[in-house]
């Protein structure tokens, strides 16, 4: 009985933990403004991007050359974007208060997927630039 | 026998948490963190001593038993100055340093009196039922004082990036271990124990290390975020 209890609790306690953190690697994304390029490149218009935008995003992400800082964050989110969409299939019928908050969190790992799209080409700039310029 | 993936975990976490003291170290941020600190250096120093052991007397010997769950019960004992420390942190404002270190150290002793009465009745047969029933418990009291913590966080709305991300990291080790350890004791199936549940702690064992060695690289100590949204409110705009 006991055992059933706490492993219940626990469960409870580490979903929350576990969306809790991923919100807090993501979190520090939504303060970025995107710039006028990556806007263009992926034809976002507004503040907001589509949920659905997350995995086209994340395609563009993977055909930039890797930062070194990035590769572990944009996988924890992944890894929370599958989660997220796991519990919108199984709430869609059943807790439209949940839907509506998956689809805002999914909002959230859509515009972490641009910023960090915005940042490796920002870097591949910067990275062309140099070598122009030692090349002259 | 262990297979390779034991040793991959075992090697992985040893790096990790060796990784944590080092790095600290070079930043000269040891004593920032200090109860943090001494715990990863306890835990690679304990990785070391358990393979030993497993080397010398192999993984079905009692000398093995008695130093796993031994040297885990000194590693809660450290993690508990590691909450508490957390506890400081957070409440640093409030100034009430004495009353958070006069609970923590009722706390201990309870917990110490309890886990020793406990020990004491069964001693005649401290099987690995028991001991695993013992851990469980005593993670459990781990996830509720992280809880807590993590509840008093939001109420504060603590803005230090790394502090949040440290406290949220301990909660997923703590609440993922005493759920797995209450999954042995629920369902006592050999299959599953061999297959599933006996990798689940030294997973989550991994996921410490790596969590507060991620947060120690790349969250600098004066990162701000809003924790208001960090809260999962379903439903609440």
């Amino acid at each position: 009985m006991i055992a059933a209890l706490i492993c219940v609790i626990s469960i409870a306690a580490f979903l929350q933990f576990f969306v809790s953190y991923c919100r807090s690697v993501i979190s520090a994304s939504r303060g970025v403004e995107l710039s006028e390029r990556v806007r263009e490149i992926t034809g976002i218009a507004g503040g907001i991007i589509p949920a659905d935008d997350f995995e086209r995003l994340l395609q563009l992400v993977r055909l930039c050359p890797e930062r070194s800082d990035d590769g572990t964050k944009i996988r924890a989110v992944d890894a929370y974007h599958n989660l997220l969409r796991a519990v919108n299939f199984a709430a869609r019928a059943v807790m439209p208060g949940v839907v509506a908050w998956v689809e805002r969190e999914l909002q959230g790992c859509s515009y972490f997927a641009a910023v960090a799209l915005d940042r490796r080409i920002s870097s591949s700039r910067d990275l062309f630039s140099q070598q122009a310029a030692d090349r002259f | 026998m262990l297979g390779p993936f034991d040793y991959f975990l075992w090697i992985t976490s040893f790096t990790l948490e060796a990784f944590v003291v080092v790095s600290s170290l070079l930043r000269r941020d040891f004593t920032r963190y200090i109860f943090l600190n001494l715990y990863m250096f306890f835990v690679a120093f304990n990785t070391v001593g358990l393979y030993i052991c497993y080397y010398k007397f192999g993984l079905a010997s009692l000398q093995y038993f008695y130093y796993y769950y031994y040297s885990d019960s000194l590693q809660y004992i450290l993690m508990y100055f590691v909450i508490i420390q957390f506890y400081q942190q957070v409440f640093i404002e409030m100034k009430v340093s004495r009353y958070i270190r006069g609970g923590a150290a009722l706390l201990l002793g309870l917990t110490a009196l309890f886990s020793f009465l406990v020990v004491h009745q069964n001693r005649d047969h401290l099987t690995t039922r028991f001991v695993v029933e013992l851990e469980q418990n005593l993670n459990f009291i781990g996830v509720v004082l992280t809880y807590l913590l993590w509840g008093a966080i939001v109420k504060l709305r603590e803005a230090r990036a790394r502090l949040v991300q440290l406290v949220l990291a301990l909660g997923v080790y703590y609440s993922a271990t005493a759920g797995s350890y209450a999954l042995r004791n629920l369902f006592r199936s050999p299959g599953l124990e061999a297959h599933v549940l006996h990798w689940l702690p030294p997973l989550f064992g991994t996921w410490l290390p790596f969590a507060w060695a991620y947060t120690f690289t790349k969250v600098p100590e004066g990162a701000r975020l809003a924790t208001a949204r960090l809260a999962v409110r379903v439903g609440v705009r």
